[in-house]
């Protein structure tokens, strides 16, 4: 058969191309013919295909996303910002720290061991792109219902996935949540955050500068996993002969992934990389594009030179394929030698396979001939732009009107207690540790703290103390009731659990996960969750350095509940100082801090006793999320508090269960007069946390607290082995953890 | 548990006559905890040196750790393709001429593929990955890594593998049992299904020691487990060097 070649292309403009398989839109097809003035080649039309997809070019959520640039707050401590392969904050000391949150949704799906792990090792390649070593990674996930047969499908392999390869690479994995709702059936999402520290001198960038400079292709040989859809091998321009139709997902290899880390980063110690990215979704296709298009000249490329795993694979197959653990780095011709012997001391194959030129055009050749010759950034940067039509749904209001502030409460405190069991001991509110207890989070010898506890905390300078703390946080169910404020609840809980451990909070990456887009009610809560995000961002001073969008999750008409996930990254200049959730002092007295109302909406309550989802959300106070988040650090900083745990889903009873539990001390709480001992318990009103304070520190502490305006209420001390609501019930902790710790098990293991 | 000695007056001057005691952390692809290690043995007081697994040269060290991971991946089986590395060479004759050798989970494999140590390593009972703290009690406290503890000493420290179950024959075990060679037992519960309950054990002199559970992550009292019970094994091989 004829090679098409750009030549062949000029030739024979009228030749049919499977532009349609490949899932571009006619008017998309037509524009790639108009930018490059012929019918593209099927290499281009391969690239192109590829890199205006929804998942590279993010067409359709592009003109909502620019929010997070225009409404970015004034932030000294964003150093790279959205756009590179991850963002990068500056903590303090010379230390900058690179983090970001991606999805592997689909793949996760049909293949949940594979799909997870692959997950895993593309955000933390997405790290080491910047210079950075990762140290550390969290998982958020949500699956269907917990008793659903699919999810024992699922669950254990995403799990399996995730500690599978995390394990291997040697990153403690310290953070992350695990969600159960029927929402999620047929749509898990399996998102994964990474995060990297290096030196503010060591931070790199994707970009191929230098005409001369070599391109060097890293890391696994290429081959014929996870070509974007496939199709194109089933199209007739191509050898009907030999394999096709192979995997969508890809397969990874942890071991070849942590020879990556180690020989890129010795690499970067010795200066040698002028610029690096890693190779994703689009594989060569986006890392030549790219860095071409960020870069200053042009780039010629032999793809012939490119290492195979299957000799027989034709040039648009290896420039869609996303085989793992690849990388590509651009490198002055005088340091060729010894960056390959780098790579050749960690047995990772390297090869020369094309230079960076003087024009501005991506050139790449097989057998000689030119197959590619396009402007890298119409490839990289021009994508569609969709303005997708939006609408708020018909059945928004009637929901908001569904007000679960209505519902049955229990008659007596023997139900209040039953209720309590109930809630403790449902699949979401009960203990992750059959999961995360899969996970190594030990690894690296820098550990402060991992899950359960508010966020995950690493050390990153054995000398001073210095470190960084990490939540994750998203709430489907509230975004649904409101997705401007669900949203914005998100970002308040991740930005209160990063503070409750004592860290001061400095930036947001975010994984946004939505039904089709081309579903004006989905769109509409896509555009009002990226808006209010980006007013929360502003309003926190928290600015968003990156993250990534997932669309499509839905099937037929049902559309997953709307969940963006956000991550929080603060920075702690003392470890030591650091506060965990565990209540293990009796005598020590239990304070709530903030205020709570009578906010139901939405709430693990009205899921686990009521299977209901209506009304409104908490509340949102952002100024009140600020304070409360100052006055946490303070007391962490100056001693007031030994412990602190954040209210969200689940409420008072549930902060206190866990905190009792991690310190095996039990809770002596009065509810203050003239409050429902229901609402105190089960209410979700945002801005709250309840804290330890040892009796020398009580007049400190509500002296901070009164000066700065934060209101405060004392609930009981830390006492016994039963958490005794006074004049309602009391549970063993024996009784509790029971309840609490073999609800996952029993439906797992 | 042994208080941190400073490091001023711990190291002394090793057997080597070169000032500190040193002790030396292989590194083979795929090892994870060797900066761990690293770190353990300056805390103890001792220097860490580093050590490649295609070099045969061992570089004049006083004792060597091979630490966790996944050398080469665990493809084929834990341990089996490490075990035939240059290092390994050096390695095995020197343990065998009395250098103390302590291997850490990983290294425990490559130690029983090496047969310094008898036995193997299987995949956990429950198939599954397994990180948590563990108790274990110490059972032996005559060898070279363990002499910091006294027998029957409770500690804990962290534990993290997939394929952590421990087995051997019948009379191996009886004969480890006879010879006080199981040198530490798990508590409370047995976390994989290792016969016995052995979580490690050591060769007829005691100077190779191997188990599953990470002492390096127990070192620090803010980090990790937040205890300090691993230091031992890093201060025993020091102090057991300095009194030879």
């Amino acid at each position: 058969m004829t090679l098409d070649t750009v030549k062949h292309a000029t030739e024979t403009p009228d030749i049919d191309q499977p532009w349609a398989e490949l899932g571009l839109k006619q008017d998309e097809y037509e524009r790639v013919r108009e930018i490059l003035g012929r019918r593209p080649t099927g290499a281009e039309l391969a690239m192109y295909s590829v890199m205006w997809s929804e998942h590279c070019s993010y067409k359709s959520s592009k003109v909502h996303l620019k929010q997070f640039g225009e409404k970015a707050p004034q932030s000294d401590a964003l150093l790279v910002g959205i756009g590179e392969n991850a963002g990068v904050v500056d903590v303090g000391q010379g230390y900058a720290v690179t983090f970001k949150v991606e999805s592997h949704n689909h793949p996760s799906y049909v293949e949940p061991y594979q799909g997870a792990a692959t997950g895993v090792g593309g955000i933390v390649r997405d790290i080491i792109a910047m210079g950075a070593r990762p140290i550390a990674v969290v998982d958020p996930l949500r699956f269907g219902a917990a008793d659903h047969p699919d999810t024992k499908r699922v669950l254990p392999g995403v799990v399996s996935g995730i500690g599978g390869y995390g394990n291997c690479l040697g990153l403690p994995n310290i953070g992350g949540e695990t969600v159960f709702d029927a929402c999620y059936q047929g749509n898990p999402l399996v998102n994964a955050g990474a995060i990297g520290v290096m030196r503010h001198e060591d931070i790199h960038l994707a970009k191929a500068s230098g005409s001369g400079n070599k391109v060097i292709l890293y890391g696994a040989r290429t081959g014929g996993d996870g070509i974007g859809g496939a199709s194109i091998l089933a199209s007739e321009t191509f050898d009907e002969a030999k394999p096709s139709k192979r995997p969508a997902v890809q397969v990874g290899d942890p071991f070849q992934e942590k020879l990556l880390i180690e020989c890129t980063l010795e690499a970067f110690a010795e200066k040698l990389v002028v610029g690096i990215q890693d190779l994703g979704a689009a594989g060569l296709s986006c890392a030549t594009s790219e860095l071409a298009s960020n870069g200053s000249g042009g780039m010629r490329v032999e793809l012939d030179d490119v290492p195979l795993r299957d000799s027989t694979l034709s040039p648009e197959e290896i420039l869609m394929s996303e085989s793992q653990e690849r990388m590509c780095a651009v490198v002055e011709p005088s340091k060729v030698e010894r960056f390959l012997a780098i790579c050749e001391k960690w047995d990772v194959t390297a090869t020369v396979i094309g230079e960076v030129t003087d024009g501005d055009r991506l050139e790449i050749f097989w057998h000689g001939e030119m197959i590619v010759d396009v402007d890298p950034r119409t490839v990289a940067h021009d994508g569609p732009v969709y303005e997708r039509p939006y609408a708020r749904p018909a059945w928004q209001d009637a929901l908001q009107a569904d007000d679960a502030n209505k519902l049955a409460r229990p008659a007596d405190a023997d139900e209040l207690r039953a209720q309590v069991l109930r809630l403790v001991s449902s699949p979401n509110q009960a203990s992750k540790s059959w999961i995360t207890g899969q996970y190594d989070h030990f690894v690296q010898g820098n550990t402060v703290l991992a899950q359960p506890e508010d966020s995950g905390m690493i050390r990153i300078d054995e000398d001073t103390n210095l470190g960084v703390a990490i939540a994750t946080d998203g709430n489907g169910r509230f975004t649904k009731l409101d997705p401007y404020t669900g949203a914005q609840l998100a970002l308040a809980e991740a930005y209160r659990n990063v503070a409750a451990t004592g860290a001061k909070p400095l930036a947001v990456s975010d994984c946004l996960n939505f039904g089709s887009p081309e579903d004006p009610a989905v769109m509409w809560q896509f555009a009002e969750a990226i808006r209010g995000l980006a007013d929360g961002c502003l309003e926190m001073g928290t600015p968003v350095t990156g993250g990534n969008v997932s669309l499509y999750n839905q099937t037929g008409e049902a559309a997953i509940h709307p969940t963006p996930v956000v991550a929080v990254l603060g920075v702690i200049d003392d470890i030591s100082r650091r506060t965990p959730i565990a209540f293990a002092d009796e005598g020590h007295l239990i304070y709530l801090l903030g205020d709570t109302k009578e906010e139901l909406g939405g709430s693990a309550w009205s899921q686990v006793v009521h299977d209901h989802l209506g009304g409104l959300p908490p509340a949102v106070d952002l100024g009140r999320e600020k304070l409360l988040a100052e006055i946490l650090i303070s007391a962490s900083r100056d001693g007031m508090v030994d412990a602190a745990h954040d209210l969200s889903d689940g409420g008072l009873i549930q902060a206190l269960v866990e905190s009792c539990l991690r310190g095996g001390k039990g809770a002596r709480i009065v509810v203050p007069d003239g409050v429902d001992p229901f609402v105190l318990l089960f209410s979700e009103s945002a801005g709250r946390a309840i804290v330890a304070v040892p009796r020398s520190e009580e007049l400190r502490f509500n002296d901070m607290c009164g000066a700065r305006g934060l209101p405060t209420t004392r609930i009981g001390v830390i006492d016994g082995t039963e958490i005794d609501i006074q004049g309602q019930f009391s549970i063993p902790l024996s009784e509790l953890k029971v309840a609490h710790e073999e609800t996952i098990p029993a439906i797992l293991a | 548990m042994t208080a941190r000695p400073s490091p001023a007056t711990a190291g002394g001057d090793g057997p080597s006559g070169r000032g500190n005691t040193r002790v030396g952390v292989i590194t083979f692809p795929g090892t994870l905890d060797d900066r761990d290690t690293q770190r353990a043995v300056r805390l103890a007081g001792a220097e860490a040196v580093p050590l490649w697994h295609r070099d045969k040269d061992l570089k004049q060290v006083d004792a060597v750790v091979l630490p966790g991971g996944f050398s080469y991946g665990d493809y084929l089986r834990a341990g089996a393709i490490s075990r035939f590395s240059p290092v390994m060479e050096t390695v095995i004759e020197q343990a065998r001429a009395g250098m103390p050798v302590l291997g850490i989970c990983n290294g425990f494999q490559v130690l029983t593929e090496t047969h310094l140590l008898p036995g193997a390593m299987l995949r956990n009972n429950h198939l599954h990955f397994i990180c948590r703290d563990q108790k274990l009690r110490v059972e032996n406290a005559n060898t070279s890594w363990t002499a910091e503890y006294e027998a029957g000493q409770e500690i804990s420290i962290p534990l993290k593998n997939i394929d952590g179950r421990y087995v051997a024959d019948e009379r191996t075990l009886d004969m480890l049992e006879a010879e006080g060679r199981v040198a530490f037992r798990y508590l409370d519960t047995n976390p994989n299904g290792s016969l016995r309950d052995i979580a490690g054990i050591t060769n007829e002199a005691g100077n190779v020691v191997g188990l599953m559970p990470h002492p390096e992550h127990a070192v620090e009292p803010l980090i990790g487990s937040g205890r300090t019970d691993g230091l031992g094994f890093f201060t025993s091989i020091l102090k057991k060097l300095v009194n030879a």
